[in-house]
């Protein structure tokens, strides 16, 4: 019974440790233009440690991200999507990794945003 | 005094420009409005956007080119609201709450596979199932090439399916995810669902999830239902064919509250007109009446995550057939003349619910309950079959992530007690068989080129024993437009020999069990592995889409209740001693060479053997080759939602083996193979409106049938009577015509 009543004390400690929360959300802006860069983004976004969903849209350019702030903060999930080649709201990313994606996701090219505009 | 006016005339503009727009965002918990903090809002195209406060509240810049304000939360819908004036907003965010265990992605196509997904699935959506406008559940696979649809007898009209080569009894059919046609129904229950009742179809080949049972060996078919939420509120079709059979479909549905909607189905079907159209004294087909009613409830929460379904259905379902002058009350147990008569009453009682947890989207919950009750009562001739079964399932089941949602998991336990009280002939068997086991699935997504799943169940079974039920699914894309899919997996089940081959009845044999002193019928339980690979490549035609299909798939038994129709005189029921299996190879092409025409070809190729008492031969009535077509094609929609919808579908059915020897079947008129056949199908439809559309067709257009499908007409009571050496069509061509009309 005494350790029973010891591994539920534990539990609460634990779980009162957990003042971060485990399942921050938040939406930020990542531009892009069509159905691949949501693919890139989206990987980029999950394969930073913590992340646990992301989902971008194409339309609104927002990026709903449910995250551990225990394990990771706005910035780092930020770099690692700018990482991939996109610009996030706070970090741009960088020139060389812009030019390295796939030709029809070049967002800043005004000609191919309006490419996708018929979507 | 000009420039004075000019400056009053663009003040009200610079004003405006300067304007603020306020609101507040909310959700709502319980009935009641509470604030929403942390939600983005933000005008569409813009980079003007702002987060509400703790209260709920924003405050944005206004201009009046500013037209629609998103509102979005992550594990929330998003909105789009149209503003045309700087007045305070409010506005209420849902959840994005959703339980469907299978998602469905949207396709212009009517059937579909997808790229990603690691199982290999065919999608059916309603648009395929009205090519086939009739009438139930195992006549919609009609135009669908992974499924095979034959005649089971010559007497019953029942169309028996078969997958990979397989009889029905090893593909785990589901409702909703419940199982739904083994046991008692397992030879008739396709008729039981009517095809209007069907929302989509879900095939999946080879091994398919754990979470459904052990069953399923050749493959599983779920069928999704109409939800009262989401059907039209009144729905009408109906269906009168050349064969005589008439066919009234109605559905009414209406949304209650908010939140609960209900769906009342009603079907019937009958045919009353008498047809021996090849003067064999036998009915070409049964007369027949069947009486089907469904009540559901729906009930959805989504702000709180909740949904639900409860569901009753009745089904009266009654069947004559034989001689054209056999009458059941004066002849019924007399050899004055042949005549069957089957008679089923269902009771289905269900229900499921689930719950999503609002904050954290991937974490689920539900359980599911069906309970079934169903009576048969039946005579062949002179031989008596009844079987009553009543039938409980309960699943638990929870959906979560590791980690990050690449990698999900399923888990949960299930329960199911099924009772069986036969009767054959003169001879009792009663049965009753429970379970209880518990499963485990976990999916990885690379959100790229690699998914996989591996799943695991236990269970315990009163005569099945204690086992491990392990399935695999891994899909690979190596290249753009490409999947290659491989799958593995065990499954188990016990063989309900009378209940699936009923046709043994209608025949002169006597049947033999070659008992061992097993658990069910004095035999063993069924055991196979089921292997498959599968490459799926989309391209480009002269820039028209096209895809192929590649699909091996192998079933090994390891156990077998082996049917064996070779002698004769009787049909013998033992265990497999040797080999028996199944390869299975399908080549598929899909090709859209024009808009709104689409066609679809395939190959199958079937090599089933099974070791008899009398050695390893092809399972009889398995043509070696089959060949199918199926062309669509459809004009563009007027204003008003009308246009021409016409398909065919084509079938080529190659030689098939005839149970036991040449010499025997050199008497009754047969010889080793029966004749390769070819039939032909077509339906024109002429939409009027989205609520009304009127249709006509033909079956088996060229007329092609199966000269003498009852061996021993003549003496029905005599020693060689058999209604089951049936490789083709009896009734030759009929066309139908029927019409369809809802109010949305």
């Amino acid at each position: 019974m005494k350790s029973i009543i010891a591994i539920l004390g534990i539990f609460l400690i634990s779980a009162t440790g957990f003042a971060q929360n485990k399942n921050a959300k938040a939406s930020i802006e990542v531009d892009g233009v069509c159905g691949m860069c949501k693919e890139r983004i989206e990987k980029a976004s999950i394969q930073a440690k913590g992340v646990k969903m992301a989902t971008w849209d194409v339309n609104t350019h927002q990026l709903n991200l449910i995250y551990n702030e225990g394990k990771t903060d706005l910035t780092k999930i930020q770099q690692s999507i700018a990482d991939s080649g996109h610009d996030t709201q706070d970090i741009k990313a960088k020139d060389e990794v812009y030019e390295s994606i796939d030709p029809c996701c070049k967002y800043r090219d005004q000609q191919v945003v309006d490419d996708h505009k018929d979507d | 005094m000009k420039n004075l006016l000019f400056v009053l005339f663009i003040l009200p503009f610079c004003v405006f420009s300067q304007e603020k727009i306020t609101g507040t965002i909310t959700e709502n918990i319980n009935n009641k409005e509470v604030p929403l903090s942390g939600a983005n809002v933000y005008w569409l195209n813009t980079q003007v956007g702002t987060v509400t406060n703790f209260d709920g509240n924003f405050e944005l810049n206004y201009k009046p080119e500013y037209k629609k304000m998103v509102i979005s939360f992550v594990g929330y819908k998003t909105d789009t609201i149209s503003v045309d004036s700087p007045k305070k907003i409010r506005h209420s965010l849902k959840s994005t709450a959703n339980l469907d265990e299978i998602t469905i992605t949207a396709r212009q196509k009517a059937s579909s596979r997808s790229f990603i997904q690691s199982q290999n699935v065919i999608n059916v959506s309603s648009a395929e199932l009205l090519k086939a406008a009739c009438c139930n559940l195992a006549e919609s696979f009609e135009t669908n090439p992974s499924i095979d649809v034959n005649f089971a007898d010559a007497i019953s009209g029942t169309r028996q399916i078969k997958m990979l080569g397989l009889t029905s009894p090893y593909i785990l059919i589901t409702t909703e995810n419940v199982p739904s046609i083994r046991g008692a129904s397992q030879a008739y229950g396709l008729s039981f669902i009517p095809g209007t009742w069907v929302e989509s179809i879900q095939i999946t080949k080879g091994a398919g999830s754990v979470v459904n049972g052990y069953e399923s060996i050749a493959g599983q078919i779920n069928a999704e239902l109409q939800k009262p939420m989401m059907d039209d509120k009144l729905f009408v079709n109906a269906y009168g064919s050349g064969n005589g059979r008439f066919e009234l479909n109605t559905h009414l549905n209406t949304k209650l509250s908010e939140r609960w909607s209900t769906g009342l189905y009603i079907h019937g079907n009958m045919r009353e007109t008498e047809f021996d159209k090849n003067d064999d004294s036998f009915l070409d087909a049964p007369l027949m009446q069947q009486i089907n009613v469904m009540n559901r409830w729906q009930y959805t929460d989504t702000e709180n995550g909740y949904v639900g379904f409860f569901n009753v259905r009745y089904l009266n379902d009654e069947k004559q057939t034989g001689q054209t002058i056999f009458n059941p009350k004066e002849d019924r147990g007399t050899t004055n003349a042949w005549g069957s008569e089957i008679k089923t009453q269902r009771v289905d009682v269900s229900g499921n619910f689930g719950y999503v947890n609002p904050d954290v989207p991937w974490q689920t919950a539900g359980v599911q309950m069906a309970f079934s009750h169903h009576d048969q009562e039946s005579y062949f001739g002179l031989n008596n079959y009844n079987i009553q079964h009543n039938s409980l399932y309960v699943k638990l089941l929870y959906n979560s992530i590791i980690s990050d949602s690449r990698h999900k998991i399923k888990t949960g336990v299930s329960g199911t007690y099924d009772g069986y009280n036969e009767l054959v002939y003169t001879e009792n068997f009663n049965r009753v068989e429970n379970s209880v086991g518990a499963f485990f699935e976990y999916n990885f997504d690379n959100l790229n080129d690699l998914s996989y799943s591996f799943g695991i169940r236990g269970d315990v079974h009163n005569t099945l024993g204690a086992f491990v039920t392990p399935r695999f699914h891994l899909r690979y894309t190596p290249w753009n437009k490409s999947a290659i899919r491989v799958s593995a997996g065990r499954g188990k089940r016990s063989a309900n020999i009378f209940a699936e081959n009923q046709s043994l009845f209608a025949t002169s044999r006597s049947f033999n069990i070659l008992n061992n002193g097993g658990n069910i019928y004095g035999l063993d339980p069924e055991i196979a592995w089921n292997y498959g690979i599968s490459y799926m490549q989309g391209f480009n035609i002269f820039s028209r889409k096209a895809d192929i299909t590649l699909d091996f798939y192998r079933t090994d038994f390891v156990n077998q209740i082996v049917v064996d129709w070779e002698n004769p005189q009787q049909i013998n029921f033992y265990n497999l001693e040797g080999e028996s299996f199944s390869n299975n190879f399908q080549a598929e092409f899909n090709y859209n060479p024009f808009e709104h025409f689409d066609m679809r070809l395939a190959y199958k190729y079937y090599d089933v053997e099974t070791t008899y008492l009398s050695g390893k031969k092809q399972t009889p009535l398995t043509p070696n080759h089959r060949f199918f077509a199926n062309a669509s094609y459809e004009t563009h929609q007027t204003a008003k939602g009308g246009n021409w919808k016409f398909d065919a579908t084509y079938n080529y059915v190659g030689e098939q083996r005839f149970a036991s020897n040449e010499s025997y079947l050199n008497t009754i008129g047969l010889s080793e193979f029966s004749p390769s056949i070819s039939t032909l199908n077509a339906q024109v439809t002429k939409v009027f409106s989205p609520n009304f559309e009127i249709y006509v067709g033909g079956e088996n257009i060229t007329n092609v049938k199966q000269q003498n499908p009852i061996v021993g007409s003549d003496n029905p009571f005599g020693t060689t009577f058999d209604t089951t050496y049936v490789y083709g069509p009896i009734f030759g061509s009929s066309y139908y015509a029927g019409l369809r009309y809802r109010i949305n």
